[in-house]
């Protein structure tokens, strides 16, 4: 039971690192981004690539992991996706539906559509026991890394200037925009941010989610469900929201497991019913 | 004039203004002219035509909700397969021997499921409906998974016994008898959809599309329309799964798949939205140019498929299109290797997406000059009238 709680929880954390960076454009822009798994895979597939074929130690991989991603997410952004943030639903969904496509076929073709795996450091395998609980190692550095991660981003949300700049962004960009801040400038720097989280979840969750090319559109509806329940207008709501779906997940594939794939839609749905506009949104929302 | 205070010459004047919507023009005569003229003119090309005709239905029913009502789908394919499975099923167990019937039937249950799953769509914005859209795809799609005993899972659904149409007419190797029936369902489909978007119920729905809010404030009752469109979108899904299922013999849990959801936007959007006939000329296009792009169909596709929804994005539908048919045009032509043609499309769309603004701006002002030149012209064929003179001053 207590596993299965601590398996959940894991499986939660690591949900947050990967679609956090999605809620914030989402709440930023008003703007739907599909492709945000692609950018995750991508980050699990670098890892792949420096520590099983270039020997890079796994830890050293995963900070590598979260430039690459931060990096692509830069140059896709300044790129292609200006061109799209006044564009309506419709063609954001298109475009970004798009993009899932050529990175699928892309990681298809140059890595091949077997399911890859990252060489963990011996001392990340295996479980210990805390009081007759088996804990697996890998998924307490996990829960530990993303716990730490969560704190720094509430962090850097409350008490920087960037963070208060975002929230403000957020809030009302007009307003933001005629106090002076640079809300082009804080999107491009959050979308590249978030696309590094993305990539680190991924690289994270390579071990525990797989990774192969249809990753993107494996994981769409985990990110679609946490952004939608969580609402977009603080971390809290995506963080407990991705808490609950991991538990909720782990616990139905155990003890459900005929039925594990429709524990998490039930859930979607009784929480659509129950609170349409997402857990914690505000009532002034665009 | 409309502002009469006797309500019966409004009345009247609305009369009027339907009907003439509502009237069948020569170019769509034509169209289906050719449509019925293909069944005797292509007559090897009825098993390619026949999925163009499934692929149309299913644009036409996607169009339905997403070019009148203005909802955002990602799990389309849910009705279409669950079409697909329920006249698979019939027609394995034999519950209903008639084709027409059984799909009648397949429809049926189709819009009940959407009829059922309406509500949810309804709820919240458009990232909940992608969110929704896509779970009950999800959903369906795992529940022929796992019901494996009945619908043969991840093998699909064989042995399918498909009996003759009315009794008479066997569907036959080369796809005739088929072709004739898509077509026909294809045509009455078509029909109905057409009288219903050119009612006072379709007019409600465009509104409903522009500005909610403001069409509940004019008496429009929202939710009910967009649940009443909704549940005949997925009917008309499921009749097309159920006409692939039936003309195929087959059923299989791709058609469930998010990639089916996409492509049957795409098509959408290749022919454009919102006057019914996008849905039929897109998958004319989209099935043409799969079968002449064979050799990129295979394990690829779908990264053209990207390919193209972003340029149609970026460059608009007609030009983006254009534009991206030509470079993939032009790597077939070079005969670039997979890897090379992915790097250099992929390079492509970096530079583009850079230089757009200003290839954007051109394409306008081209535009603009193609028009002016246009009515130029005109005026000077009409020349020495008085309405040239005028229009050659305005131009």
């Amino acid at each position: 039971m207590l596993t299965i709680l601590f398996d959940g929880v894991a499986y939660g954390m690591l949900l947050f690192v990967l679609a956090c960076g999605l809620s914030v454009t989402l709440g930023l822009m008003n703007f739907v981004n599909l492709a945000h798994g692609s950018f995750a895979m991508a980050g699990g597939y670098v890892t792949v690539v420096l520590v099983n074929r270039w020997g890079v130690p796994f830890l050293l991989g995963l900070p590598l992991a979260f430039l690459a991603g931060a990096a692509l997410g830069a140059l896709l952004e300044r790129t292609l996706y200006v061109n799209v943030y006044a564009k309506s639903h419709l063609d954001q969904v298109l475009f970004t539906i798009g993009l899932v496509f050529m990175s699928v076929a892309g990681v298809d073709y140059i890595m091949g559509s077997s399911q890859q795996f990252v060489n963990i450091p011996a001392w990340l395998e295996g479980q210990i026991n805390v009081g007759g609980v088996g804990i697996g190692r890998y998924r307490l550095m996990i829960i530990v890394l993303c716990g730490l991660l969560t704190l720094a981003l509430q962090l850097i949300l409350a008490k920087t200037r960037f963070g208060s700049r975002l929230r403000a962004a957020v809030d009302d960009q007009r307003v933001a925009r005629g106090l002076g801040i640079n809300v082009g400038a804080v999107f491009g720097l959050t979308f590249a941010f978030g696309s590094g989280l993305a990539a680190l979840g991924g690289a994270l969750g390579a071990q525990i989610l797989g990774l192969d090319p249809i990753f993107p559109l494996k994981y769409l509806i985990y990110f679609l469900i946490v952004v939608t329940v969580g609402g977009t207008s603080s971390i809290t709501g995506p963080f407990v929201a991705s808490i609950l779906l991991g538990i909720g997940d782990v616990a139905g594939k155990y003890y459900v497991p005929t039925l594990s794939a429709f524990v998490i839609y039930s859930i979607m749905i009784v929480m659509l019913l129950w609170r349409p506009q997402g857990l914690f949104s505000r009532a002034s929302s665009r | 004039m409309a502002l009469a205070s006797d309500t019966r010459p409004l009345a009247a004047e609305v009369a009027a203004f339907l009907t003439r919507r509502a009237r069948w023009s020569v170019p769509e005569i034509a169209f289906w002219a050719l449509a019925l003229a293909s069944i005797w003119l292509f007559p090897a090309k009825h098993l390619i035509l026949t999925e163009i005709c499934i692929w149309a239905m299913f644009a036409l029913s996607l169009d339905l909700i997403l070019g009148y009502a203005g909802v955002i789908s990602l799990g389309h394919a849910a009705f279409f397969g669950l079409g697909a499975y329920s006249a698979g099923l019939i027609g394995k167990y034999g519950f209903i021997p008639e084709p027409v019937l059984a799909l009648v039937a397949s429809g049926l249950i189709a819009a009940a499921v959407g009829f059922a799953t309406s509500f949810l769509v309804l709820r919240g914005s458009d990232l909940t409906r992608l969110m929704v859209t896509f779970g009950v795809a999800l959903v369906l799609g795992e529940i022929a998974n796992k019901f494996s005993d009945i619908t043969g899972g991840a093998d699909g659904l064989q042995g399918v016994e498909i009996g003759p149409v009315f009794g008479k007419f066997r569907f036959d190797l080369f796809g005739h008898v088929g072709y004739v029936y898509a077509l026909t369902v294809l045509f009455l489909m078509f029909v109905v959809a057409r009288r219903v978007v050119r009612s006072p119920f379709g007019l409600s729905l465009q509104a409903i599309k522009g500005n909610s809010l403001r069409s509940s404030a004019v008496g429009i009752a929202v939710n009910w329309r967009l649940v009443a469109i909704y549940t005949l979108a997925a009917g008309y899904a499921g009749l097309a799964g159920a006409v692939l299922a039936q003309t195929q013999a087959f059923a299989s849990l791709e058609m469930f798949s998010i990639e089916r959801s996409a492509d049957v936007l795409l098509i959408l959007i290749i022919g454009g939205t919102g006057y019914l006939y996008g849905g039929l000329i897109g998958a004319l296009i989209y099935r043409l140019a799969q079968d002449y792009l064979s050799d990129l169909s295979a394990r690829y596709w779908q990264y053209w498929i990207g390919f193209v929804l972003i340029m149609m994005v970026l460059f608009g539908r007609v030009y983006g299109g254009i534009l991206a048919g030509a470079i993939i045009a032009a790597t077939i032509w070079f005969k670039l290797e997979t890897g090379t043609a992915f790097a250099l499309t992929g390079g492509t769309l970096l530079v583009l997406g850079v230089v757009r603004e200003p290839i954007v701006k051109w394409i306008a002002l081209r535009e603009q000059q193609a028009v002016a030149a246009m009515r130029r012209m005109r005026a000077r064929l009409r020349l020495g009238a008085v309405t040239g003179a005028d229009d050659a001053g305005r131009a």
